[in-house]
């Protein structure tokens, strides 16, 4: 009898114990918390509005004699909503136009596809949280540099197809400030990976990119890397490095990568002819532009880099472009290229125009 | 067993402080309050405007310098969004995007 009512009075004084200690949880969970909720309630003067906005062009690429006229509309849509969602998406529409070989009008496919669809939460000034369809941080021109009305030359760079396909997860990315001097910017993933001949297969796939950018030169070096979560659970990395000097108004820029489908280089230098003392009006407004860049075959078939975007040999590659800036967001742009590979070397010209749109899907008020 | 039920009880107990510092740490971080995040106005009440938007004419030539051409401002409630959009994109810090924000609005 004492025995059981020692066992009681130990059980009950446990659960209030136990029920201390979930009130304890609970109350920290809350102040955990608060900050968040107390912020979602503040009341913002300039609201962000919806945006449509993008790029649109049209270009003819000449390569090895052959005629490529390439039309297409990337438009690009931007909801925010509250003080930390932003909901973001890009999609492609793209006409590759060619004559027949023996003749006859112009005519080709129009591709469309989803570049990515995604919705981001900026949890802190560290932090933001994306998940969704988004363009895989492999590198930087993927990311930073695909949009015609950005990219210095309109050519894709020969290794744009290594782990650039748009990734299925979620994501952490952010920058901060390492000390005085430095900023750190980083993105970490999981995905699932649409692959293959008609995107049918996929792979699972973990990475991250991270990169040191010093604002008083103007330089930026980082590095990415990938891996395969299946199969063979195969690595790619890659390197990269961005250098806008003061004294001048050169934009360089370059990226590295390997993989198991090849590897590869391009380096990039835009040279704005801001300097010149003749023609001032119009030199503001020209860029000269070089590229070079080399590819390596590797580890999978000729048939399979092809289907991938890639050389089918070993290739190299010289650009020297020219980009007339019409006016903020319209550019006239011409380049010519050479490339050389045991497949056989070819010119390749190409002119154009592209153009940046943005329009606000909602009341903007007097600017 | 009651010894080990509350040692697990202190375990949780700590983990959970734990998060709590490092959510606090993570807060503490951001600037006054996420009004300044996508607010023009907010900013600007804390230091000298001219001051502020010339860092952030700096922190332009910077950061979006390296992919974007000279700038063509739009109205605060459009750059408010595409600030936050290249701020995703391009990972910039949280200064750089408000000082940027200041110098396109102003």
């Amino acid at each position: 009898m004492g025995f059981s009512l020692l066992h009681v009075c130990q059980k009950t004084a446990l659960r209030r114990r136990q029920g201390v200690a979930s009130f304890g949880v609970l109350a920290l969970l809350f102040l955990l918390l608060l900050p968040t909720w107390l912020v979602a309630q503040t009341v913002d003067n300039e609201k962000p509005v919806p945006l449509l906005s993008g790029s649109a062009g049209a270009f003819s690429f000449v390569s090895g004699g052959q005629n490529l006229i390439d039309t297409q509309i990337n438009p690009v849509l931007l909801v925010p909503l509250g003080d930390r969602w932003l909901v973001e998406s890009r999609a492609e529409f793209e006409g590759k136009f060619q004559r027949p070989p023996d003749g006859g009008p112009y005519g080709g496919p129009v591709n469309k596809h989803v570049d990515y669809a995604q919705v981001d939460y900026i949890a802190s000034p560290y932090v933001t949280i994306t998940a969704g369809r988004f363009l895989t941080p492999f590198g930087i021109f993927n990311e930073r540099l695909y949009p015609v009305w950005i990219r210095a030359l309109q050519p894709d760079p020969l290794i744009l197809p290594i782990n650039t396909a748009p990734s299925d997860g979620a994501m952490l990315r952010g920058g901060f400030p390492v000390n005085a001097k430095a900023n750190m910017n980083y993105s970490a993933y999981i995905s699932a990976t649409s692959i293959g001949i008609g995107s049918v297969d996929s792979e699972r796939h973990v990475g991250g990119r991270m990169g040191f950018f010093l604002p008083g030169p103007r330089l930026e070096v980082g590095g990415s890397w990938q891996k395969t979560l299946q199969d063979d659970r195969k690595n790619a990395f890659g390197f990269h490095l961005g250098w806008q000097p003061t004294q001048a108004p050169l934009n360089l820029r370059s990226e590295y990568a390997h993989s198991f489908e090849g590897s590869g280089y391009w380096i990039e230098g835009a040279y704005r002819l801001s300097q010149a003392h003749f023609w001032q009006k119009a030199m503001r407004r020209t860029e000269v532009v070089a590229r070079a860049q080399q590819f390596y075959t590797d580890g999978i078939s000729s048939d399979a880099r092809a289907q991938l975007g890639l050389p089918s040999a070993n290739t190299s590659e010289a650009d020297f472009g020219v980009n007339y800036f019409l006016r903020d967001g319209l550019k006239a742009v011409a380049s010519y290229g050479r490339q050389f590979s045991s497949a056989g070397n070819f010119n390749q010209w190409t002119y154009g125009v592209a153009y940046r749109f943005l329009i606000p899907l909602g009341r903007v008020g007097a600017q | 067993m009651k010894k080990r039920k509350n040692q697990v009880m202190k375990t949780a107990v700590a983990g959970l402080l734990s998060m709590l510092v490092l959510g606090s740490s993570l807060f503490a971080g951001a600037p006054s309050g996420r009004k300044e995040a996508t607010s023009v106005a907010a900013v600007v009440h804390y230091t000298d405007a001219d001051s502020m938007r010339l860092q952030g004419e700096q922190r332009f030539r910077a950061n979006c310098g390296r992919c974007h051409a000279a700038p063509q401002k739009f109205p605060p409630r459009m750059m408010a969004t595409v600030i936050r959009h290249m701020r995703v994109r391009a990972t910039i810090t949280d200064q750089d995007m408000r000082l940027v924000l200041v110098y396109m609005t102003q």
